[in-house]
């Protein structure tokens, strides 16, 4: 099916895909989150009719036009990559994956691009009432374009709703509804935008606190503090829920990101969580190195976090890839058999097909029928290969985290304090203020690391690896084009900067 | 109703939809046509900034219809998608590279420390409006001429030239179809801005802008009759059996304009219109050209993108294996998917009736000089 694969090849399409996605996850989730709060503050504007919190507001979605820019250059890039680099992928399974992207331009992108323009320039144009009703569909829209691409996200994940057709060689689309409804979309959708209306929050808590510490639109500052950390601190609480059913969802359909991230070899009953270790990178499953230099445990919690029951086996990695028979989990080099038997009889039933032998072709079929769950693991070269990078997914899950805990502590500090006052004279608070955006930023980039890394080899769960997802380039030809995008993002990166620090300098326009 | 519809119908509906949506996006390229025009009808910065902003509150809606137009084409006729992207790869990330600057070159161009300056960001726009329009229209070409690739039995596309879809760009054909939708783009960017601007302060710039678009238009004039001629006297690849075998067939799409008398209907429909919104910015005080010129490359497109599809041909022909051509019946996605999404393009007229009351309620009052220095790009 696949001939002269190019590990080169497939690693630089990695490599510009992720490249891609981490300069476009920079911007996107600030822009989901920050639409709503600049929307709230937009009411209180039109509700109240005070020209302090329409300066308020003008500021606040300056800085987001800025950043939405650079967020829809990225993302278009996004969309089309599917197609340039990974074009067997959407062949494969652009029956199901094309269509939320669709349902997203034609429901989402347009509700935002449309009413974007009118709350930029609509100040003078159109009634107050639909000015801020276009604040709202900005909001609204962006949040929704991002339901549908975590629908599509989440499939990869959980591929349901589908069945692989012989005779086309693709997956297709059984049930709609269980690809939108599936609860890993739906727990996906849920935490992202709950964790980017986090970073909103610390966006302007951080901008915020450095007018109080250099003195300058103290009024305005307090305010924006104020509603922000309410914000956040909500945010927050459903972060953290929607987080612990995204982990669920994990243990039930990726155990093997979920032996990833808690970097657990040996699978256990009582199976504690590593709140805090010094993972080994060295360590290979199967050897006799140990995995942590040191770490600190939580008796029984992974069990419960994974199963709702402190008392099960959560299986390590060593028992996904050698099998582990006491507790009846089949190994990666038997679902390689299976995986192999099914793509040798799908081979067979084309041929069969072909030569219009319908009696072998019944008979090659029912074969791939017995075995086609374990198709991706017929191109598979070792079982260990169905481990993905280990310590880089314990880690940015460990991050990320850890920094979540923090984030609701520091709003609720803000909170206090800006309700009681005296906010500005907290330099203590201030200072580390000034850079939670950035550790917020940190947070989204190593839940992303933990979604896409953590879920290696696989581009479709089981059925897809990646090494057969990827377009027949050269990797010359990748290689060109991703420092092509370096080159340019990272200028683009510079200068968005740049505009941003000038723009908070300046501050918000003067009464 | 849609219930009831058979895969064919499916297929061949959302071949309409995709091309409706590309004949939109080929109407919106207003943005690009203006964009090119930036530095030949303004004489000082007040009247660059007039013009850039009146292009900059719309051009996020035509890189949104762009963006539906990829991801129409994903969902319903994969693999086109695969195949095309994932072979001519030069040409689609060249595309792409002109729409990342485009993207960010509004909010950048004025703003304080953007690094690399007014004139790079409007280079970045001139360059979105003619290489990046000038390539769509290459490709675009290739619906007609062919492209060089082979697919698999697993239908995994190879591509048989190395410049992998840049040798379009060596077919008079492909070439000038691009280059028609540069000079159609810059037509419809000039009437676009005749009609959105307020020209009280800037009166020279108005009489500029409408002798812009006589001369777009008549430098677009011998690329579009060229295209034209070729269409009525060119080889097609034709569906020519049952089993769906492709094979050359002489004056295909004379057939086919033939076969399908309202697509010749639409084209002559299309290029009056043309000539009459050229008329009324040119020969005339009349701001309403847009309302013409816009429809009327709506419809030259959507004739131009059904013309290789319907009755019978291959849109997506390869020259290197006749075979491996694409049809709407052996690209589409299954007839399942088809209908979902049909469901769900019940929503595009509601898309479509808040899009023009936006435009309405925004568009009423001409653009100020004054405007602009509250909020500008």
């Amino acid at each position: 099916m696949i001939e002269n694969l190019d590990p080169g090849l497939v690693n630089w399409s990695r490599a510009q895909f992720a490249l891609t996605a981490l300069y476009h996850w920079i911007f996107v989730p600030l822009t989901l989150g920050i639409t709503w709060i600049i929307a709230f503050y937009h009411s209180i504007y039109v509700r109240t009719g005070s020209m302090e919190w329409k300066r308020l507001t003008k500021f606040w979605m300056k800085l987001f036009g800025i950043n939405f820019a650079i967020g829809v250059a990225t993302g278009i890039i996004m969309e089309f990559e599917f197609g340039t680099n990974w074009s067997n992928y959407s062949w494969m399974v652009g029956d199901i994956f094309g269509a939320p992207l669709a349902i997203e331009g034609i429901i989402a992108f347009f509700l935002e691009a449309t009413f974007f323009a009118v709350m930029f320039f609509g100040w003078n144009r159109v009634s107050k009432g639909f000015h801020l009703f276009s604040t709202w569909m900005v909001a609204l829209g962006s949040n929704m374009s991002a339901v549908w691409i975590l629908v599509a996200n989440a499939w990869m994940m959980h591929p349901v709703g589908q069945e692989f057709n012989p005779d086309t060689a693709r997956f297709e689309m059984r049930n709609f509804l269980d690809v939108a409804f599936s609860p890993v979309a739906v727990s996906k959708f849920t935490h992202t935008t709950s964790s980017s209306m986090v970073l909103a929050a610390m966006f302007i808590i951080s901008i915020s606190s450095y007018y109080l510490l250099k003195g300058r639109h103290g009024k305005m500052a307090r305010r924006s503090i104020v509603v922000a950390s309410v914000f956040g601190l909500l945010a927050s609480g459903l972060s953290a829920f929607t987080g612990d059913e995204a982990a669920f969802e994990v243990a039930r359909n990726q155990p093997m990101k979920l032996a990833a991230i808690e970097g657990l070899y040996e699978g256990e009953t009582n199976a504690g969580l590593v709140a805090m270790g010094l993972i080994n990178p060295k360590k290979k499953v199967g050897d006799e190195q140990q995995p942590f230099s040191f770490e600190i445990r939580i008796p029984y919690l992974l069990s419960l976090l994974a199963t709702r029951n402190v008392g099960t086996f959560v299986p390590g990695i060593k028992d996904l890839v050698y099998g582990n028979p006491e507790h009846g989990i089949p190994g990666a080099a038997w679902k390689m058999e299976r995986g192999k038997e099914a793509v040798a009889a799908l081979a067979a039933y084309k041929q069969a097909k072909k030569a219009g032998n319908e009696e072998e072709a019944a008979r090659t079929r029912a074969t791939f029928e017995k075995n086609r769950e374990y198709l991706g693991y017929g191109f598979l070269a070792q079982p260990e290969d169905a481990v993905p990078p280990v310590a880089i997914s314990f880690n940015a899950f460990h991050v990320m985290v850890i920094l979540g805990s923090i984030f609701p502590l520091v709003f609720l500090a803000y909170l206090f304090f800006g309700i009681r006052g005296g906010l500005e004279q907290k330099t203590w608070l201030l200072l580390p203020g000034t850079t939670m955006f950035f550790l917020a930023l940190a947070a989204h980039w190593a839940g992303w690391i933990v979604a896409e890394v953590g879920r290696q080899p696989w581009a479709i769960q089981d059925l897809l690896p990646v090494t057969v997802a990827r377009s027949n380039l050269t990797s010359s030809t990748v290689q060109t084009t991703f420092y092509m995008f370096l080159a340019l993002f990272t200028i683009l990166l510079i200068a968005e900067v740049s505009i941003m620090l000038k723009q908070i300098k300046i501050g918000p326009e003067e009464k | 109703m849609i219930a009831q519809l058979d895969y064919q119908s499916l297929q061949q509906l959302w071949w309409l939809l995709c091309s409706v949506v590309g004949s939109l996006f080929l109407f919106l390229t207003f943005v690009q046509g203006g964009q090119t025009l930036l530095r030949q009808v303004t004489t000082n910065e007040i009247e660059k900034s007039l013009v850039i902003n009146s292009l900059g509150r719309k051009w996020e809606l035509t890189f949104t219809t762009l963006v539906l137009f990829g991801g129409a084409l994903f969902a319903s006729f994969p693999k086109f998608y695969a195949t095309s992207f994932g072979g001519a790869y030069w040409v689609w990330i060249s595309i792409l590279f002109t729409f990342i600057l485009q993207a960010v070159s509004y909010e950048y161009r004025k703003k304080p420390r953007n690094l690399l300056g007014a004139g790079i960001y409007e280079l970045f726009l001139f360059l979105n409006g003619s290489l990046g329009i000038l390539l769509i229209g290459t490709a675009v070409g290739t619906f007609y001429t062919g492209s060089n690739f082979r697919l698999s039995g697993y239908n995994l596309v190879t591509w048989t030239h190395s410049l992998r879809g840049l040798e379009a760009a060596f077919s008079l054909f492909n070439v000038s179809l691009g280059l028609f939708l540069v000079f159609n783009a810059r037509t419809l960017g000039a009437m676009y801005l005749v009609n959105n601007l307020d020209f009280n302060d800037t009166p020279g710039l108005e009489s500029r802008l409408r002798s812009a678009c006589g001369r777009s238009f008549f430098c677009s004039l011998p690329f579009l009759l060229f295209i034209l001629g070729n269409l009525l006297l060119m080889k097609g690849y034709g569906i020519i059996d049952d089993q769906g075998t492709i094979g050359l067939v002489t004056r295909k799409y004379l057939g086919n304009l033939l076969a399908n008398p309202w697509l010749a209907a639409m084209l002559v429909g299309g290029l009056l219109l043309l000539v009459i919104g050229v008329f009324k910015t040119t020969g005339t005080d009349s701001t309403a050209g847009i309302w013409f010129g816009g429809p009327g490359t709506v419809l030259l497109s959507l004739t131009l993108l059904l013309l290789p599809a319907y009755n019978k041909t291959a849109f997506y022909p390869s020259r290197a294996d006749l075979q491996s051509s694409l049809t709407i019946y052996n690209a589409s996605s299954s007839p399942y998917t088809l209908k979902v999404m049909t469901y769900v393009a019940i929503f595009i007229p509601f898309v479509l009736a808040y899009i023009a009351f936006v435009w309405w309620s925004m568009d009423r009052k001409k653009i100020t000089v004054e405007e602009i220095a509250d909020h500008s790009y």
